[in-house]
């Protein structure tokens, strides 16, 4: 273990992982007028129709699959009477078939962000970013996934990349867990450490804005104007105010 | 009874000509900006036509509005909440911008630095989606006075109700001019679909607003809209929708769509109406009664009953007198010649249309009767299927009595006030035929042909102490910020407390107040 493993596996996590806290708070506090799915819906809708919902079917199961691997420490399954090889199967058939719809539904977003004209012209330098860094993410966690697991001699990350990730957030980072790991692995966990870092500062932000209130919130909603305005009201405030950064 | 007050519209569309000016003036003030360049909060519609977005009307397709269930309670046409919430990645009833048309501008810069050459430079046209060159071939007014009639306008959902076919033959068709802007509902199916909870109706005064500092882009809004009235921003992936023109109502002006019409058909003012009542209406069972369903939900602001009730809701004084001396209460009420635009819907929309006289007189000229004899007139609205089932598919959810009813009484007024100021004469026969006072069929006369700019909007400015702010609202807005001018909800210096403090501005009222109670309508 040397320096670059104690700056790929200790300081970029703790970086990646105060930006993306400060990055959120700060985006929520001064930009609520940019926070949006930003929808391009309009400007192109049957490919989108196919492959916005697979896309994100697909993720929302990869998240719950890294939820379980990540978070649930093997004894605990263990305990639970889980078998290694019942957990390796139901581990590896949703991980397929979370590739599967994930690959799939990037491949139509991502194609017809190329393609299409008019979302073309409204992708800003950050979706670019954001899909460049996603799409690596990705790849390379479907690549070991599919690569090295299902195709290849399989690798138990649940007994280091697991523990290193839960390491981190008891302040207790074990970089020298992360030192064996496959590459590809390796590059699925950096990769993903600079999503995170990313991440407030693009449109993902709409994850955290999912709206579930909508289920038990009454339909029709009525606001009162505000009774009287700040001391501070002058000309302008509303164009500076609503854009915020 | 919970008394609510509301500010509404009635447009008179006898006097509309289709000149636009509603239109642009709009557009000028509020969405002349990039990423709302196909947005038109105001837009004039040559009907029979297929409106804009094109064939809007057809909820088969959309899914706008409510409709009821089985069981007769109501719900949202496109779903209950946890379909919509299914729904999110992709919405399935959202119109593409090919249903509205891609906007384009032309590249006059070509004509003046265009280098010398053989062949006289032109200037062609540029999406303003892409920047590329394109062909324009649809646009938000295309079939205007009937324009490609022949071709486009059979797919007018309205004309599928219809048992006459309607020939759109030069010498045998008819058309009028529909305005429309945003109906600010009292039962908004925009508002109920919006899953953020970022849209809201200001208990004030009505008006149906987008707070752009919640938006999320979740673009349910402009699919439930049954009118098509919100927008999609593609350069903010938020929505927006007609203000009406809300600063200006504050500080007691009409909107700049009624200001600024040249045939002065708009009339705005206050109606009062039962909040308790409008959850009821909307859920009457046969389309047919929703126009007496809402009207019955409208209070009369001279029963000392409602005025006393208003009073402990909070409604201020100054703002009952102005309910009094409304003419849009007048017409919708009193004289029952306005009517809802599309009730069916059950929105309960709130700009509400006086039914045009002129395909009947153009249909009389036609059969060589006199469009200036009442009886004429009457025996043609009587016998007439085309255009009456026209409108009444338009107005009445497909209810010819009330429409036939409504003309009537505009053709009864023309007689006898064509007597009264050819020769002085006073036509019983016509005061009894409409169930008219002389006094009344005067003041109606009055206030349909020439009432003047306060007679024609009556509206109290709002109850807001401190006067200096609310201009600089009104003044001084950045109308090049993206989210447009005033778009952001009640109190816009609320977003600088935002950003101070990171405290919530929206200044949501608590539970006890929304309107429905949660379940019944779910
Ligand atoms: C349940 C949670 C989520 C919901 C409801 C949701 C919803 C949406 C919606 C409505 C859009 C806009 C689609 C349009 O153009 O109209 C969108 C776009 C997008 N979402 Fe999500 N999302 C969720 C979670 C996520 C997650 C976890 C990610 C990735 C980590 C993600 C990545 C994206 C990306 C990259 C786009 C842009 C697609 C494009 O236009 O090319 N979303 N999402
Ligand atoms: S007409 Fe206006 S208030 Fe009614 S549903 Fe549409 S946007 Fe909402
Ligand atoms: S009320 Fe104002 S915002 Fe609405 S259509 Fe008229 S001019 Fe436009």
């Amino acid at each position: 273990m040397n320096a670059v493993d104690v700056v790929l596996w200790v300081v970029l996590p703790y970086v990646a992982l105060t930006v993306f806290v400060l990055g959120h708070v700060w985006r929520w506090r001064t930009d609520q007028f940019g926070w949006t799915t930003h929808t391009t819906q309009l400007l192109e809708s049957r490919w989108l129709r196919l492959g916005a919902p697979l896309f994100h079917l697909g993720l929302l199961l990869a998240i719950g699959g890294h939820a379980i691997g990540l978070l649930v420490p093997k004894a605990w399954t263990e305990a639970l009477g889980v078998s290694e090889h019942t957990y390796h199967i139901v581990a590896l058939g949703g991980g397929v078939l979370a590739a599967v719809l994930v690959v799939s539904g990037l491949v139509l977003l991502l194609a017809r962000r190329l393609v299409n004209g008019r979302v073309r012209r409204t992708t800003t330098r950050m979706d670019k970013v954001l899909y460049l860094v996603l799409s690596a993410v990705i790849a390379f966690g479907t690549g070991g996934t599919v690569g090295r697991n299902l195709l290849g001699c399989g690798y138990d990350y649940r007994e280091t990349i697991a523990v290193w990730f839960r390491g981190i957030f008891w302040f207790h980072p074990e970089p020298r867990l992360m030192v064996d790991v496959p590459l590809v692995f390796q590059l699925h966990a950096l990769s993903a450490l600079v999503l995170f870092g990313l991440w407030p500062f693009t449109r993902l932000v709409h994850v955290w804005s999912v709206p579930v209130a909508y289920l038990w919130r009454p339909y029709v909603l009525y606001r009162h104007r505000r009774p009287r305005l700040s001391a501070s009201a002058r000309p302008g405030a509303v164009g500076d105010g609503r854009r915020g950064a | 009874m919970r008394v609510m007050a509301q500010v509404a519209m009635v447009m008179n569309l006898d006097k509309c000509i289709g000149c636009h000016t509603c239109s642009v003036t709009c557009k000028q003030t509020w969405t002349n900006r990039e990423g709302t360049e196909y947005v038109w909060f105001n837009n004039v519609e040559t009907k029979p036509g297929v409106g804009y977005p094109k064939r809007y009307e057809d909820q088969d397709r959309w899914r706008g509005g409510w409709e009821l269930d089985r069981r007769g309670r109501l719900k949202l046409r496109s779903g209950g909440r946890v379909r919509r919430l299914l729904n999110l990645f992709a919405n399935p009833d959202l119109p593409a911008l090919d249903d509205y048309y891609e906007p384009a501008s032309y590249d006059y810069d070509t004509l003046i630095t265009a280098p010398a050459g053989t062949h006289t430079p032109v200037a062609r046209p540029k999406s303003a989606i892409t920047g590329e060159d394109m062909a324009i071939t649809w646009g938000a007014n295309w079939e205007d006075d009937l324009g490609g009639a022949p071709e486009h306008a059979p797919a007018d959902p309205n004309l599928a109700a219809m048992t006459e076919k309607v020939r759109f033959e030069f010498e045998r068709t008819f058309m009028f001019h529909l305005p429309r802007i945003c109906e600010h509902c009292l039962n908004p199916a925009c508002v109920s679909a919006c899953p953020s909870g970022a849209m809201y109706k200001r208990a004030e005064d009505g008006v149906v607003l987008v707070d752009q500092n919640r938006c999320r882009g979740w673009r349910m809004c402009v699919s439930a809209c049954p009118y098509k009235k919100v927008y999609v921003n593609h350069r903010t992936g938020k929505a927006e929708k007609c203000t009406f023109c809300f600063p200006r109502l504050e500080a007691g002006q009409p909107t700049v769509c009624a200001e600024t019409c040249p045939g002065r058909l708009r009339y705005l003012g206050l109606v009062l109406y039962d909040a308790d009542a409008v959850l009821a209406a909307a859920s009457t069972p046969d389309p047919t009664d929703l126009l007496d369903a809402q009207r019955a939900a409208f209070l009369d602001p001279d029963d000392p009953d409602v005025r006393a009730a208003a009073l402990a809701e909070g409604i201020p004084e100054d703002w009952l007198d102005a309910a009094r001396r409304s003419p849009v209460h007048r017409l919708i009420s009193h004289y029952q010649v306005a009517l809802p635009l599309h009730p069916e819907y059950r929105t309960l929309p709130m700009v509400w249309y006086i039914p045009p006289l002129s395909p009947v007189l153009d249909a009389v000229s036609e059969q060589d009767g006199d469009p200036a004899d009442p009886d004429d007139v009457f025996h043609a609205i009587r016998g007439l299927r085309i255009p009456l089932e026209y409108l009444a598919n338009l107005f009445t959810a497909g209810d010819t009595e009330v429409v036939a009813g409504v003309l009537m009484k505009l053709a009864a007024m023309r007689g006898y006030m064509r007597a009264r100021s050819l020769d002085g004469s006073v036509s019983t026969e016509l005061l009894t035929a409409t169930g008219m006072s002389a006094a009344e069929m005067e003041e109606m006369y009055r206030l349909l042909a020439i009432a003047k700019y306060e007679d024609r909007y009556v509206i109290p400015a709002a109850h807001r102490e401190n006067a200096a702010a609310l201009s600089s609202q009104g003044m001084g807005c950045g109308l090049d910020s993206d989210g447009g001018p005033g778009m952001g909800g009640e109190d816009l210096q609320g977003f600088q407390d935002f950003h101070l403090t990171g405290a919530r501005s929206d200044g949501r009222i608590g539970l006890s107040l929304f309107v429905k109670p949660r379940g019944r309508t779910s």
